[in-house]
C-alpha cells in the first residue's frame, strides 16, 4: 500500500436518505464516506467530515447505535455562488456496535475534518495468553 | 448545477459520473474570487497552490491510512492518493495577493481581483 501512487477520484457527496421518515432538519446532510477496521484490540472508524469543528461534532451511543452528527456552518451566505460543484451540509450516519465492545471506553479524535472514533473490545473478548506456571 | 438537472431528469443514473477532484465551489465578492473545496484527510503541508493570471492550480496528496499490522478491513470508502486541479476565473487575479487558509478539512483560496480587472464606478458629471 505504502508505495502505490495514484490519482484520487471524485466520490460524489451521498444525500442521508431519510428512510419513509419525513427530514425535519433544514439544509443539506450527507452520510459521511468511511473505513472501519478491526485489530485484536477493538475496532477503528474514520470518517470523512470535511467542515466539521469540534464544537459541531456530536457522538451519540444509544441502545447499541453510535450516531456521529457534524454540522457545518453555512458561511459564505453574503457572497454570490458563481460555480458550484458540491453543497455544504451536515454530515450524519449510524453504527451497530456489537457486544464485544467496551461501550464505557469509546474514544473520539477529530483533525483535518477527519474524526475518528476508537471502540476498544471488552477485556474478557481480547484473546489471553494462558501462562502455564509449573507446580 | 448537477443539482438543477437532477431535478430535471429526476435520476441520478443519468449524469455522467464526476472524476475530478477535488470538487471546487467558487463565490464572488465583488474585490475577490473566493474558492473553496473539501479536502478531509490532507494535511496543509502536503498542498501546493499556485496562480497566475487568470488561473489557479491545487496539487495535493491524500496520504493513504496504514492501519495497524494484522487489521482487517470491514469498509474502505475514503479514498486517497494524488490530486491536480487548475481552474479559470473569468477575471485575472492578482497572484501576488493570493491567500490561503486550512481549517477543518477545508481548503478556502481568496483570490483577488487584478486592479485592471476591477469594476470601476464612474460618475456622471
Amino acid at each position: 500500500m505504502a508505495t502505490k501512487k495514484r490519482e484520487m477520484e471524485a466520490q460524489e457527496k451521498k444525500e442521508v436518505q431519510s428512510e419513509g421518515k419525513e427530514p425535519t432538519r433544514e439544509g443539506f446532510w450527507f452520510r459521511p464516506l468511511v473505513d472501519i477496521f478491526e485489530t485484536e484490540a477493538g475496532i477503528t472508524l474514520r470518517c470523512d467530515m470535511p467542515g466539521v469543528g469540534k464544537d459541531g461534532l456530536d457522538i451519540d451511543l444509544r441502545e447499541d447505535v453510535l450516531t456521529v452528527t457534524g454540522k457545518v456552518e453555512a458561511a459564505q451566505q453574503a457572497r454570490q455562488r458563481i460555480h458550484s460543484e458540491y453543497e455544504v451540509g451536515g454530515f450524519t450516519r449510524q453504527f451497530q456496535v456489537g457486544e464485544a465492545i467496551d461501550q464505557n471506553k469509546i474514544t473520539a479524535n477529530l483533525s483535518d475534518g477527519v474524526l475518528t472514533v476508537h471502540l476498544p473490545k471488552a477485556e474478557k473478548l481480547k484473546p489471553r495468553k494462558i501462562e502455564v506456571t509449573a507446580i | 448545477m448537477r443539482r438543477d438537472l437532477e431535478r430535471v431528469f429526476g435520476s441520478r443514473s443519468l449524469l455522467p459520473a464526476q472524476t475530478v477532484f477535488p470538487a471546487i465551489n467558487i463565490y464572488d465578492d465583488g474585490e475577490a474570487f473566493v474558492a473553496r473545496a473539501e479536502l478531509p484527510g490532507v494535511t496543509p503541508e502536503s498542498l501546493d497552490i499556485t496562480a497566475t493570471g487568470s488561473t489557479f492550480t491545487i496539487k495535493g496528496e491524500r496520504k493513504a491510512f496504514e492501519a495497524p499490522e494484522g487489521a482487517s478491513w470491514h469498509r474502505r470508502e475514503c479514498d486517497c492518493g494524488k490530486f491536480s486541479r487548475s481552474f479559470r476565473l473569468p477575471d485575472p487575479i492578482d497572484s501576488g495577493k493570493v491567500k490561503a487558509s486550512f481549517k477543518n478539512g477545508v481548503l478556502e483560496l481568496l483570490l483577488p481581483r487584478a486592479q485592471t480587472a476591477q469594476a470601476r464606478k464612474v460618475s456622471i458629471q
